[in-house]
């Protein structure tokens, strides 16, 4: 527990010291002045860290919200439908998860090159989508299996047509399940937007907050104190949701992987 | 009225037509890719152009010395750093599945490293293992273990460990969660027989938990070898793979060749090695899961 929290503990209370206590050797433990100074300069020091939030929220979003267009379609095509290679390309979607970006980049690099996506917002976009389908296909898919498949098929012998069954019937049904997946895009998306943010984007109006804060080492003097504080603030908005649905999304993600 | 069921649940063209988007999505993003890094890896390709050169990427890159031991320190890196994941995660798991009072609490606690974006956490670490002002450095100055700063990034030993160090403080929550979800999958009744039997807590977690939820462990081995083995960004934030290549693994071998130095061609016959060995885990991976469920099934 100490191991998981000291990080964070440390971070907070680093933020709240002034800078010149916590440029001692060695450590001290006990600060007089603590204050929220740092919350307020960090901006000064990092003029574009608005902009850095911004662009976190931005791609993480625009992210999430691709990864559902193509993911939903295809997510109630599994659970609802029986085909040829059904099990294996689920499979399949399983084994992608296991390719790091790392091995890929180096195609993307060329593929973005040629049209000329370097540096842009759709560079970080275009390969966080594809990242995030297999999970997302997965954990969707066991959120339609728990509609009952009675309730359509009732509408239709009734005379429903598709449009009808889908409008009425699944997509009120759907809707808690459809938040999950796309806050598991969302965190997942924040996450990952570092490698490619350092590999695809060199432009600082783009920059996403986690490889935005990297900007503080760059001065001669590192002021820990604002980037403790400035972390902490990129942190906030990922660990918020986190603790509001905990709960379903560590349930979905193990159900997901371990057992079918 | 059977046979209009028929016609709503029997539409492989639909179901096709639906994957579609997404199954084309992937190929062109991740399957593409794959095969031009198998053809990269063929050639001399850099910003500069390329031209076909055979197997001299790989001739090269097997007889160097430096890259067999970027192979070895991988899997000693990835041997630790798994092991004290699965090590913690497993007492981790026993203690929230306890009966204790807030435990409830601390099972949200134990996932906030995993949740974060690891870009995020490892400034927080690199303020940890600062060598003057950092406060393990401290406690050592203090306690007389060192006798003056010392940089835990800076030297190639200190360094190898302070990265598994890290990287088990992003792992470990996850592997927790899984044996959690394991353990609670534990039919109650079985308890309840030990219990009546005089079982001690030992017996009861050996003979009972242990045997139980052995399938969770060995998929979470494998999983997590496999994040491992992919793991990026810890190492990168924190060292670069330096001091003098101490945590140069393989991941990061390959990142620095096709994107720090634009050598495509060679970053590519690192990746295609890569590839090779994340299929074979992956292989695994699948082979397993699938020899479950069908268990499962059977049951």
């Amino acid at each position: 527990m100490t191991f998981i929290l000291l990080p964070f503990v440390e971070m907070f209370y680093a933020s709240l010291r002034p800078l010149d206590h916590l440029f001692r050797s060695p450590y001290q433990f006990y600060s007089d002045d603590l204050s929220f100074w740092a919350y307020r300069e960090m901006w000064k020091t990092v003029p574009m860290l608005p902009r850095y939030i911004f662009n976190s929220f931005f791609l993480a979003s625009v992210t999430s919200l691709i990864t559902l267009l193509f993911v939903i379609p295809a997510a109630y095509s599994y659970a609802r439908f029986k085909f040829p290679f059904k099990n294996s390309s689920l499979y399949i979607l399983l084994a992608i998860n296991m390719f790091s970006g790392a091995v890929l980049l180096i195609p993307l690099y060329k593929v973005l090159r040629t049209f000329g996506l370097l540096n842009t917002y759709q560079a970080m976009i275009v390969p966080g989508v594809a990242f995030l389908i297999p999970t997302a296909i997965w954990l969707l898919k066991s959120y339609f299996e728990k509609i009952p498949i009675d309730l359509e098929e009732a509408a239709f012998v009734d005379g429903a047509s598709r449009v009808q069954i889908l409008r009425h019937i699944i997509a009120p049904l759907s809707t808690p399940g459809l938040v999950v997946v796309g806050i598991y895009a969302f965190i997942g998306s924040y996450a990952q937007q570092f490698l490619f943010a350092i590999t695809f984007n060199q432009k600082k109006e783009y920059m996403p907050i986690p490889s935005g804060l990297y900007e503080f080492i760059g001065y001669t003097t590192v002021k820990w104190n604002e980037m403790m504080a400035a972390s902490l603030v990129g942190i906030a908005p990922v660990l918020i949701i986190f603790l509001f649905l905990q709960k379903y999304i560590v349930a979905g993600l193990t159900s997901g992987a371990v057992k079918n | 009225m059977k046979q209009k069921l028929k016609s709503y649940n029997a539409q492989t063209y639909l179901a096709y037509a639906l994957i579609a988007p997404a199954a084309l999505y992937i190929v062109l993003i991740v399957a593409w890719p794959l095969l031009e890094t198998i053809r990269l890896s063929f050639t001399n390709s850099s910003l500069a152009g390329e031209d076909y050169v055979g197997f001299e990427n790989y001739q090269k890159m097997l007889s160097s010395k430096k890259f067999n031991g970027i192979v070895t320190r991988t899997f000693v890196w990835m041997f630790f750093s798994v092991s004290l994941k699965l090590i913690i995660g497993l007492i981790g798991a026993v203690l929230l599945n306890a009966n204790l009072k807030g435990r409830s609490i601390f099972r949200v606690l134990v996932m906030p490293p995993w949740v974060v974006p690891i870009a995020i956490g490892m400034l927080g670490w690199l303020w940890l293992y600062n060598g003057y002002f950092g406060i393990i450095a401290g406690v050592g100055m203090r306690t007389g273990i060192l006798d003056g700063p010392f940089g835990f990034l800076a030297y190639k030993q200190s360094a190898f460990i302070s990265t598994i160090i890290a990287d088990v403080w992003v792992g470990t929550p996850m592997v927790t969660v899984f044996f959690l979800a394991a353990m609670q999958g534990v039919p109650r009744d079985l308890y309840e027989a030990a219990y009546c039997d005089g079982a001690s807590r030992w017996d009861r977690f050996f003979k009972i938990t242990l045997p139980q939820i052995t399938p969770v462990i060995i998929t979470m081995s494998l999983l997590s070898a496999i994040w491992t083995f992919n793991s990026f960004e810890i190492i990168w934030i924190l060292t670069e793979g330096g001091p003098r290549g101490a945590t140069t693994t393989l991941i990061i071998d390959t990142y620095k060749q096709a994107l720090g130095n634009y050598k495509f061609g060679r970053g590519a016959a690192r990746a295609v090695v890569v590839m090779i060995l994340l299929t074979l885990f992956a292989g695994f991976y699948l082979a397993l899961l699938a020899r479950i469920n069908k268990k499962i099934s059977h049951e």
